[in-house]
């Protein structure tokens, strides 16, 4: 079948099975591959982007879901020059280690501060559930939002 | 995931249709469970016929009642101050389900169609006597859950939205799967038109109204009320999480965690 979709503001038209996934069509057809696979059974959080502006789990989404949808990857909030005020507080703060989950915690974290008006540590916490470091490096990346909360 | 053929709905009644002429065909709302499901191949529909774009399906509608759209999800129930200032026992259930990328594509529609034993909406739905309307017919909440992922809604029959009496007062209590956040028990206390009424997930095969909670709560709403009440376990759930005793067991406690809410 054929899906269109807007990738970090570019839009692209693709044939695809019926049951590819979302993040299948990230990282194999459009080789945006910042977007990870950890756990495979949306629990992890390692593949979260943005579709319509909302923090989503791109291994439990279909392509046919986001047929229209606007979505936006690691890759596309900002560049090596110019790095996302999130993206900025994780560097300063040391929120990675392995850098595995950082991709999905730095997606979750936006999305959690764009839309929580009073976020304090608690509720960073509470909002990051959804997002597993293996690292277990929590406190740091805890800091890196608090942080960027006041950058963004 | 096995193959299947997508299919993108245009209307409910082109949903209802595509459903009809498919061999074995599934209805996808956000997606949050059925995914899962397909690829951990537990099923292997023909068809899976995508509603998550049906417009009709969708909002809010706070009044005399609370009407949930069937696709509005997690997220926008949790964050409706409309619902809150109504039914906050709602919008804290709402704001416990999974994680905040579940609640962003998760549906009330889904979760109460799919009756999974440990879903949080179904025991507000049985606890305030939810009327779930679909492209039908309206049935009545605590009619609605049958057993194990079986309900009242016949082959193809589409849920529209959910709509919700605003009770007097209503708290909801959970005992959540560390991991997951579902429910191992959930119990919704809540007095509604003067009548105390207990609804419970997590602990059995589906939701439903504890009659020996309600009859211990029909003096009052107090936690003392409930001191020394025990209930059966028979045919609770028994998994890796906890025995059927326990489940049991933690339905009185999550019942004088709500009532003490309401305090």
């Amino acid at each position: 079948m054929e899906v269109t979709l807007s990738v970090n503001g570019t839009s692209h038209t693709l044939d695809v099975p019926d049951n590819a996934l979302l993040v299948e069509v990230l990282r194999e057809r459009l080789g945006l591959t910042g977007t990870h696979v950890g756990c495979d059974t949306s629990q992890c959080g390692a593949c979260v982007v943005h579709m319509d502006g909302r923090a989503v789990k791109s291994c439990t989404v279909l392509a046919g879901q986001a047929d229209g949808a606007d979505v936006t990857t690691i890759e596309g909030i900002g560049t090596a020059d110019e790095l996302h005020p999130m993206q900025e507080a994780f560097r300063e703060c040391h929120a990675l280690q392995c850098g595995f989950c950082t991709p999905g915690m730095i997606m979750a974290a936006i999305d959690l501060v764009q839309t929580n008006g009073n976020l304090d540590e608690q509720a960073v916490r509470d909002g990051l559930e959804g997002n597993l470091c293996r690292c277990t490096g929590y406190h740091n990346i805890v800091r890196a939002v608090l942080a960027a909360r006041d950058n963004m | 995931m096995y193959q299947f053929n997508y299919r993108k709905a245009s209307s409910v009644e082109q949903a209802a249709d595509l459903r009809a002429n498919a061999d074995d065909g599934v209805y996808l709302a956000g997606g949050m469970t059925l995914i899962p499901t397909l690829k951990q191949r537990l099923a292997a529909p023909s068809d899976v016929i995508d509603v998550g774009g049906l417009d009709d399906l969708g909002g809010l509608d706070v009044g005399a009642t609370v009407r949930i759209g069937a696709l509005t999800t997690h997220a926008d129930v949790a964050a409706s101050s409309e619902v809150r200032n109504a039914l906050a026992a709602l919008s804290d259930l709402a704001e416990g389900i999974g994680d905040a990328h579940v609640r962003n594509r998760g549906t009330i529609g889904g979760s109460v169609a799919n009756s999974d034993p440990a879903a949080d909406y179904p025991a507000a739905v049985v606890a305030l006597g939810a009327t779930v309307h679909t492209n039908r017919r309206s049935i009545a909440g605590v009619d609605f859950f049958r057993d194990l992922f079986e309900t009242a809604l016949e082959e193809g029959e589409i849920i529209t939205s959910v709509e919700f009496p605003i009770p007097a007062r209503a708290a909801y209590a959970k005992f959540p799967n560390p991991a997951s956040r579902y429910a191992i028990v959930g119990v919704m206390v809540a007095e509604v038109d003067g009548t105390v009424c207990v609804g419970v997930t997590g602990a059995g095969p589906c939701a439903f109204r504890s009659a020996e909670l309600e009859a211990a709560l029909a003096g009052g709403l107090s936690v003392a009320a409930l001191d020394g009440v025990s209930i059966p376990s028979g045919n609770f759930n028994s998994d890796l999480h906890a025995s059927a005793e326990y489940r049991a067991h933690l339905v009185v406690v999550m019942a004088r965690r709500a009532v003490a809410q309401l305090a």
